[in-house]
């Protein structure tokens, strides 16, 4: 498909950097064009088709899925599970991402920029490990955090019975998340603050300045790009994570349902994949939605820079 | 007031490198002074602890008459004029030079006009609403110094401050430093590699290497009279002439020349003691013919420097027991017009007065005219 869109040229010499020429370079990238085709594009335009289907894992309509048109948008956006749900994915992201995970780890770097040796390799390390376990694993460990009985946190702080999970699952699955995330931000802001000159720093020290004024005269200002950037990854993965579901499974009542979650819970365990596809394709949406504000930030800057 | 007296001030860095010795040094009020010496000397490190960023291991720093050495940079009234500038690039240039004044809390309308004023005296009014990548590099440098300024500290530190500027704006910036700081009057310190930028800036120079302080003087004392042979090698965009010698009765025996005792070294010296001869090439007059009391040798290299020539004569080193005759350079500054070829044998007559002796590396003086007069007194008859 792609060789036909784009004729090879005859013997003249290959004008890219490489000097592979336009044959060859298409050689390279066929292969990863065929999988990106055969496992996003197809699914994606598959997932658009099934919205507007009332197809389901069982009975008839599993058969036989017909075409409903916008039925099952109309349906989701009147729903209130649907809003409950979004709701609390707006807080997911906001507590989890946006302050904890973005906020924490930029403390951590900030207060480890200049030291070197044994603490910071320490820290760091433990950061990266609570990034780098696997999910179920991870989940197993918070649910013996928390537990109400047994639970590692009541031992520590003298107070058993305290049920988290069930009085509060929107803020362990918060907590959950921050500690979970919290090594990709330290790291990249541990990077970029790599990037603030010394003499700038110091300039402003020289001046009088307080941390805070340090930060807000010299340090955010130059590393603004990669707040926003920072911003805009850790909000899309958290805006579809999964993970909170291996701790609370969006409960009780559906109090931590979280936009992915119930859509694992509309489309498998209720079996509407019709519904639960439209949601997904709406979900997708707020995404693109979330991308193109925090590009739009960061297309500002430039021109502004 | 505004002096700068360190006192057995020490730097030992983690892991144990020890980049500021027990090192006493005073820097007069109003005076202009250079901190010279090869990387690594301990210069920056020096300024650094004055400015309070890095902090003293051991000894103390007063400005005037506080004693400052505990002191966080932000308290010590010093402003600093970083090699790379430091200019906010997300500001304008009315607010980086306004941004001591604004942490200062001084008010906008206030602080706009002194920014103002400030970036009057230095040239710069039309620029205030750019950015700092919007200028060039000599402009930048304006902006940084008067940021110093605006603020009225009792010192201002510079490190390495025409280091950034392409060559010929070099000269001009130096020139326009030099008649800022005797315009303001206040007490200035620079860092610098460059032994002519010292000596062409400052009131008075600091030659340091590893960590301690090897002289310290007007650039004339400097110049003419290195404390060591240390110094003498550093400063002078030529190398002073440094050549083993032995004493011969009243004279001196130096590249199988006999050449007179330098006035100094009379008395100072036993007969048959081994010295080494320091005479600078500016201060050596080239021969064509032969004439008495010279160094002589064949012509081995002539480098055009413009108005004058660098001469290389290469001569018969000192006949000792180790080394057995050896050859030795004797460089010349030759004016233009009279510059010899490669292959002519000449003749290199020092001019009286201008040589040198040092004895295991440290000038041979006559203990009663020592040689170079205290620093205090040099500051007092300037000012």
């Amino acid at each position: 498909m792609v060789e036909g869109a784009r004729p090879v040229t005859g013997a003249s010499p290959a004008p890219d950097a490489a000097g592979l020429g336009r044959a060859r370079a298409t050689g390279f990238l066929v292969p990863a064009m065929v999988l990106i085709l055969v496992f996003l594009v197809v699914p994606a335009a598959w997932t658009i088709y099934l919205g507007v289907t009332n197809y389901r894992l069982t009975g008839l309509a599993a058969a036989h899925p017909e075409v409903v048109g916008l039925d099952n948008y109309t349906r989701a956006l009147g729903d209130e599970r649907f809003r409950t749900s979004l709701l609390l994915t707006l807080q997911f992201v906001l507590g989890s991402a946006v302050i904890g995970q973005a906020g924490l780890g930029f403390a951590i770097a900030f207060a480890l920029r200049d030291r070197r040796g044994p603490l910071r390799r320490v820290v760091e390390g433990f950061v990266l490990l609570s990034w780098i376990l696997p999910s179920s694993v991870v989940a197993f460990l918070w649910i013996a955090l928390l537990d109400r009985d047994a639970g590692t946190l009541n031992a520590l702080l003298g107070i058993p019975g305290t049920a988290w999970l069930l009085d509060h699952p929107m803020l362990s699955i918060i907590v959950f998340n921050t500690w979970r995330g919290t090594a990709f931000s330290m790291m990249l802001y541990a990077a970029a603050l790599e990037n603030v000159p010394r003499s700038h720093l110091e300039t402003a020290r020289l001046a009088g300045a307080s941390t805070w004024q340090q930060l807000r005269d010299v340090v955010f200002p130059r590393i603004r790009g990669h707040v926003l950037t920072n911003l805009l990854l850790i909000s899309l993965w958290t805006f579809n994570d999964f993970a909170p579901f291996l701790i609370t499974a969006g409960g009780p009542e559906q109090r931590s349902e979280i936009l992915p979650v119930y859509v694992y819970k509309v489309a498998l365990s209720g079996g509407e994949l019709g519904f639960g596809a439209a949601i997904s394709f709406v979900m997708l949406l707020i995404n693109l939605v979330i991308a193109l504000v925090y590009l739009r930030m960061l297309g500002r800057r430039k021109e502004s820079a | 007031m505004s002096a700068i007296t360190m006192r057995e001030l020490t730097k030992v860095y983690p892991g144990g490198v020890r980049a500021l010795d027990a090192l006493d040094l005073e820097i007069a009020d109003g005076e202009f002074f250079a901190l010279l010496g090869p990387s690594g000397c301990g210069k920056t490190t020096l300024l650094r602890t004055i400015a309070g960023l890095e902090v003293a291991s051991g000894g103390s720093v007063r400005i005037g008459e506080r004693d400052v050495t505990n002191l966080p940079p932000g308290k010590r009234d010093v402003a600093m004029v970083f090699q790379d500038y430091a200019l906010f690039p997300h500001m304008t240039v009315r607010d980086n030079i306004a941004y001591p004044l604004r942490i200062k809390k001084v008010d906008r309308r206030s602080r706009g006009s002194k920014a103002a004023d400030t970036a009057d005296e230095l040239g710069l009014s039309g620029l205030l609403e750019r950015r700092p990548g919007q200028l060039s590099g000599g402009q930048q440098q304006r902006v940084a110094l008067a940021r110093a300024m605006a603020c009225h500290p009792q010192v201002f530190l510079l490190d390495e401050p025409l280091s950034n500027l392409d060559a010929r704006l070099r000269l001009e910036a130096r020139t326009f430093l030099k008649r800022l700081q005797r315009e303001l009057g206040v007490t200035t310190v620079f860092v610098t590699h460059d032994q002519a930028e010292a000596l062409a800036l400052a009131d008075r120079i600091a030659v340091m290497e590893g960590g301690r302080i090897r002289q310290v003087g007007t650039p004339t004392e400097v110049f003419r009279r290195p404390a060591n042979t240390f110094v003498a090698g550093f400063i002078g965009s030529t190398p002073m002439n440094l050549i083993d010698a032995r004493v011969r009765g009243d004279e001196l025996s130096v590249a199988r020349a006999g050449l007179p005792l330098p006035d100094d070294a009379r008395g100072q010296v036993t007969d048959g003691e081994r010295l080494v001869y320091g005479i600078r090439p500016e201060y050596l007059d080239y021969s064509p013919t032969a004439v008495p009391g010279a160094l002589t040798g064949e012509v081995v290299v002539v480098e055009n420097l413009g108005s004058v020539s660098l001469v290389s004569l290469d001569v018969p080193g000192e006949d000792t027991e180790e080394t057995g005759p050896g050859r030795t350079s004797v460089q010349v500054v030759v004016a233009e017009g009279g510059e010899p070829e490669p292959g002519d044998t000449g003749w290199a007559v020092p001019r009286p007065g201008r040589s040198l002796l040092y004895r295991d590396g440290n000038l041979v003086t006559a203990a009663a005219t020592a040689g170079v007069p205290a620093p205090r007194a040099d500051a007092a008859a300037r000012s």
